[in-house]
């Protein structure tokens, strides 16, 4: 059983394995403050998990340095029970798998919505391959059924920039499930949408999360209790209590820091 | 048709070969045949002055090109373009240096002049092997790509973006004016290289030589006009573009930025250099104050005139800019710098897309029913 030396502390080697996202003991600082106090999160394959917390508890940190965008001052980020993500890049660790939406929607907009989706496509990206790079019938085939999922089949041709909100939310979407990614990470994913536009992400998460790992950071908590996961509260930079929602939201603490009402 | 031919004819639309392919022959063919053939009072008759400025101003053009791979799609503002251009000058004019031979003043075939002036005894080394053509042409490209290739990988890979990436490339240019006008350096100094004779051959005075050389500059530029047509219509293309939107979203995409900047701007170097070279040979000379950092920023000027991120525009601004500077310096000489500082506010203020802006908008109002399909988004209709 015993796991090769490949993470070089043997303790966490041990739980990682068998994970696909693996956080211990992380802390991050910036001039004095600190974002995150020795975080310890663990993700399974295949689970979809939400993340709540107040204000400056440290979400949006934990995926900066997910993503290779911040570096940890302490602790160890292991991807699929091994791979040690504060070594690389953000694109290196997207081309590994990880993909992240941000809570604003970030889209081309000077890219139609189907040039959007054919950058994201997985597939070779050392500049030459992209330079020479041409669209196969398969590829576009995937692009198609990227459309159909993400419901805009019919705006293929018109610019990001045009698109309403709820749309470019979905664009983006879109543009991750493009990657492939093994793990998603969704930032916020239905702020400033309509009731009608929410019920229907959370319809598509759902699905999505159906073949790969989804963590969503979220502040509506009719959307959380949509969701129906497992659900992590942060607070001041560590985990706070994790457990159904319902369990949670009966956690006393919980209710002091967060829910306080 | 095979894929390759494919991708060719994709570089443009129906229309676009159509414009390209009449005005590369107007201006590499019906040029040169007015200049030779029409009879020098009638008023079709080109003389070889104005073929020869209009050379100069298609070199401008070149180098606004290039920029324009840069600027107008990957969003990255260099204002240190006259350094490539200069230097791929430098490396044509050490080439014509070398032709002089025993011809110069002091009659030194070994030296140049300005070297046996210095008291210099040999050549140093970083000029062996200009005597060759070949040689000279390689450089004209690799020295301005190799500089590029340093200074944008130091730059883009230590996330330098916007107005800080413009300063340091005008400091890089400043930089290189001081180092050309030391004589130690061996490049003749403030002098620069000048007094070319010949080059491959043919004599540089004879005015076959110059229309010469003109068809040159109008050939290069449509073939890098069609390079530039070529990764800007790729996937690199539209992820340059996409950066210039959202560069943090191009990186969680897994594409590597530094890697499609840094392409860009070495590619766009190379063709200010070889814009350099061609310019040289036209003016008969080259001297650091092509480095100077003012040059660099008329570039990004024209570019603006013209329309960023159109790869014609820039083309069509460094000649009207330049035209218009040469008529106006012609008559009142004493208003032109008023001229092209107006005419910056007023592209700044109200032409953001450029001349090419405004032809579009024009075009707008003119067919108001009639919208262009790629300008007007298809889903439209169906959504309305």
């Amino acid at each position: 059983m015993p796991e090769p030396a490949l993470a070089t502390n043997h303790g966490p080697a041990a739980l990682a394995a068998g994970s696909i996202l693996y956080l211990d003991g992380v802390s991050v600082s910036f001039d004095g403050f600190k974002a995150l106090n020795t975080l310890s999160l663990v993700i399974a394959p295949g689970e979809m998990r939400t993340i709540i917390g107040p204000n400056g508890a440290g979400k949006t940190t934990m995926m900066d340095v997910i993503t290779g965008k911040t570096r940890p001052d302490e602790g160890a980020v292991l991807f699929d029970g091994s791979v040690d993500l504060t070594k690389l890049d953000e694109a290196a660790i997207a081309n590994l798998g990880i993909g992240r939406k941000f809570q604003k929607p970030t889209v081309f907009e000077n890219l139609t919505v189907f040039e959007n989706l054919e950058l994201a496509l997985k597939g070779p990206r050392r500049t030459f391959a992209v330079l020479l790079a041409s669209l196969t019938g398969a590829q576009r085939d995937r692009i198609d059924a990227l459309l159909a999922t993400i419901r805009l089949t019919e705006r293929a041709q018109a610019l990001a920039g045009a698109l309403s909100h709820g749309q470019k939310q979905w664009l983006e979407i879109g543009m991750l499930l493009a990657q492939e990614p093994r793990f998603l990470m969704l930032d916020e994913p239905v702020a400033g949408m309509t009731d009608a536009e929410t019920e229907q992400t959370a319809d598509l998460l759902r699905e999505i999360a159906r073949d790969r790992s989804v963590l969503v950071v979220e502040h509506d908590m009719e959307f959380v209790r949509a969701l129906g996961c497992k659900v992590t509260v942060l607070h001041e930079g560590s985990v706070l209590a994790e457990g159904s929602l319902a369990t949670v939201q009966a956690n006393e603490r919980v209710i002091e820091v967060y829910l306080g009402r | 048709m095979g894929p390759i031919t494919r991708r060719l004819a994709s570089l443009e639309k129906g229309r676009g070969w159509t414009v390209f392919l009449i005005l590369t022959a107007a201006f590499a063919v019906g040029v040169p045949l007015l200049n030779a053939f029409a009879p020098a009072d009638s008023a079709l008759h080109v003389p070889t002055w104005v073929v020869q400025l209009m050379g100069k101003y298609l070199c401008y053009a070149l180098l606004a090109l290039a920029l324009d791979l840069v600027w107008g799609f990957a969003g990255v503002l260099s204002l240190g373009h006259g350094a490539f251009f200069a230097l791929g000058g430098y490396a044509m004019g050490m080439y014509l240096m070398r032709g002089i031979g025993d011809r110069s003043v002091y009659g030194n075939a070994d030296l140049p002049d300005f070297m046996v002036f210095l008291n210099w005894k040999e050549l140093p080394w970083y000029w062996w092997g200009f005597d060759q053509f070949w040689f000279a042409a390689l450089m004209v490209v690799l020295v301005p790509g190799a500089l590029a290739f340093v200074f944008g990988w130091l730059a883009f890979r230590s996330r330098i973006t916007g107005v800080y990436l413009s300063i340091i490339t005008q400091a890089m240019t400043y930089a290189l004016m001081l180092a050309f006008f030391r004589n130690e350096m061996g490049f003749g100094g403030n002098n620069g290289l000048t007094d070319f004779k010949e080059i491959l051959g043919f004599d540089m005075t004879a005015d076959a030589t110059k229309v010469g050389l003109y068809v040159a500059t109008v050939l290069f530029l449509a073939a890098s006009y069609l390079l530039c047509r070529f990764i800007v219509t790729s996937r690199l293309g539209r992820v340059l573009l996409a950066l210039r939107d959202a560069e943090s979203r191009v990186r969680f995409l897994g594409h590597s930025v530094t890697g499609a900047k840094l392409f860009a701007f070495t590619v766009s170097a190379m063709i200010a250099g070889i814009a350099g070279a061609l310019y040289v040979p036209q003016v008969g000379i080259i001297n650091p104050s092509e480095f100077s950092p003012a040059n660099s920023i008329e570039v990004a000027i024209w570019t603006a005139v013209g329309g960023r991120g159109t790869l014609f525009g820039p083309i069509l601004g460094a000649l009207t800019v330049n035209g218009a500077k040469s008529f106006f310096t012609g008559v009142a000489p004493e208003i032109w710098l008023f001229f092209l500082g107006a005419l910056f506010v007023v592209v700044t203020l109200f032409l953001p897309k450029g001349l090419l802006g405004l032809a579009a908008t024009v075009k707008g109002l003119r067919r108001p029913t009639l919208p262009t399909p790629d300008t007007q988004p298809s889903g439209e209709k169906t959504h309305a």
